[in-house]
């Protein structure tokens, strides 16, 4: 039953772009049926006009079932968020992505410290027993951030909040993932179920349900950082507030890292979007060439700090630097750094 | 980079013989604890009552595993960032704690009572925390159950590897090894 409910997972991440994108992507596919739903839509919006109308007249047929929901909108059960959202809590801490893995393994070939090249090692075979045996890759399973981009066509039947942290609740109990999660920051008590989980759901065009799930440790969210820059700043000063972050980081974020910077945007957009840079495919291109170009420059000067594995020297001190921008405001410019471990783990499915 | 197998308790001769990048593996009974036990230690201490564990010799791993899952000894268990015990450590040291093991550079401070009394720090791969529990083959909460994954239990290991990330001559490789490959 477990395999085929894992065969519901995607690939973890959306190709090249942060969720919203994504969606943005596969619009084209639909557009076929688009029509045909409209007018159903439409035949059903005068159908259920001629039937109230008939009703005021004379109401001579029994009450009808009460429709809830039109037809035109796609209903998912509550029930079935929760269990996917368990599901994916576990693959995501048991199973680490693909591109993250192949990035990994690309930079035990460009390594050249003795003591690096053992560290990223274990992280390899770390990954392959966790993988085997089911359990999870780092004893800090996290916060779980769960990112989702509800399509506007979708009704979900049941309270999608209470869905979501049931489903965290089960899949930590199930998985004996760690519940790291306090009721409160100062006067933190453990909820002892990980939830409540941190939720950004976005409404999107469509009839699709996407839910990620984002288990994020406290080592590597403790070092992220963000500014308010002056305008005058620039890209160099967006440069040297991102290399600064990584310097003061050193160790502790659990290098071989990935760097999510979020420019622009007001103040919390600026951090959301560093956070949305993590959940790109690592090795994948910037989309916009000026910022393929910054995400290189900044790659190669983040891994010429020397920082290396685990901070004890080396090469490989990042496996991507990831850069979402924002329109923002002619007085600011914002730059926010997220940083992520080498066990950045994520799941996706769609419902 | 030299290597080693070290039995634990460790004795003031191994301490004595380690260097900065020098890899070990230990093997032996040692000792979890995080901020929370960290706090209740020095507590105890500073009120001048008996501690749960003895500390002349010992080693503490900074880790807080998850869950136990049936048929294992432990769930998955690396290393947390040691920073965050450094306010407390240098009174454990003083105590005759000879071994921490944990992840990221520690303070002046501590450095100072590692130089002063004999202890030596190791790093632990952090986020290799599967292939970590493999190496620990029993577990059992001696103290605190109360904080969980925080509680203080007493972990048998073989084999655990670890590199001496700071040793008590000043060695530090967090800073030599950095130095070394910038550019």
């Amino acid at each position: 039953m477990a395999n085929a409910k894992r065969k519901k997972v995607r690939t973890g991440r959306a190709k090249k772009t942060a969720p919203a994108k994504g969606a943005a992507k596969r619009r084209p596919a639909k557009k076929a049926r688009k029509p045909k739903r409209a007018a159903r839509s439409s035949a059903e919006a005068k159908r259920a006009g001629a039937a109230k109308t008939a009703r005021k007249a004379a109401p001579r047929r029994p009450a009808a079932k009460p429709a809830a929901v039109s037809p035109a909108l796609k209903v998912i059960d509550a029930k079935r968020i929760a269990d996917v959202v368990a599901m994916l809590s576990m693959e995501a801490n048991f199973d680490l992505c693909g591109d993250v893995e192949k990035a990994i393994e690309r930079g035990l070939g460009l390594e050249e410290s003795p003591v690096g090249k053992e560290i990223i090692g274990q992280i390899l075979e770390n990954a392959a027993i966790a993988r085997a045996e089911r359990m999870p890759i780092c004893q800090d399973t996290g916060l779980a951030i769960v990112f989702v981009e509800l399509g506007q066509d979708v009704h979900v039947r049941g309270g999608l909040e209470e869905a979501i942290n049931e489903g965290v609740r089960r899949g930590y109990t199930e998985g004996y993932l760690r519940k790291s999660v306090l009721g409160d920051p100062l006067r933190r008590v453990n909820t002892k179920d990980n939830t409540p989980a941190v939720i950004h759901a976005r409404v999107v065009p469509g009839r699709t349900l996407r839910l990620w799930v984002v288990p994020k440790g406290g080592g590597s969210e403790n070092k992220s950082r963000i500014a308010m820059l002056k305008p005058a700043d620039g890209v160099e000063g967006v440069k040297k507030f991102v290399l600064e972050a990584v310097k003061i980081a050193s160790a502790d974020p659990c290098p071989p890292i990935i760097v999510g910077v979020g420019v622009g945007g007001s103040f919390e957009q600026c951090a959301m979007n560093a956070k949305r840079a993590l959940l790109r495919e690592v090795g994948s291109v910037h989309p916009d060439p000026f910022y393929a170009d910054l995400e290189r420059e900044l790659y190669r000067k983040v891994n010429d700090l020397g920082i290396g594995p685990q901070g004890l020297g080396g090469r490989i001190t990042a496996l991507a630097v990831h850069i979402e921008a924002a329109p923002c405001h002619i007085a600011s410019l914002p730059v926010a750094v997220n940083m992520n471990c080498h066990a950045a783990r994520h799941k996706m499915a769609e419902l | 980079m030299a290597e080693y197998s070290m039995k634990t308790p460790l004795r003031p001769e191994d301490v004595d013989r380690l260097r900065a990048g020098d890899a070990v593996k230990l093997t032996g009974d040692i000792y979890t604890a995080r901020d929370a036990a960290h706090k209740r230690l020095v507590d105890l201490i500073k009120d001048g009552k008996t501690l749960p564990m003895p500390l002349e010799g010992q080693v503490i791993y900074y880790v807080g595993p998850s869950p136990t899952p049936p048929g294992k000894p432990i769930g998955s268990a690396g290393p947390t960032t040691s920073g965050r015990m450094d306010p407390y450590a240098p009174i454990l040291i003083e105590r005759g704690l000879r071994g921490m093991i944990g992840k990221g550079e520690r303070s002046a401070g501590v450095v100072e009572a590692m130089q002063k009394h004999g202890c030596v720090y190791f790093a632990a791969t952090g986020g290799a925390a599967a292939l970590l529990s493999k190496r620990i083959v029993a577990a059992e909460v001696i103290a605190y159950p109360e904080l969980g994954a925080e509680s203080i239990s007493r972990l048998r290991v073989e084999n655990f590897p670890v590199i001496v990330a700071q040793d008590r001559y000043g060695g530090n490789i967090y800073r030599d090894g950095q130095k070394q490959y910038a550019r």
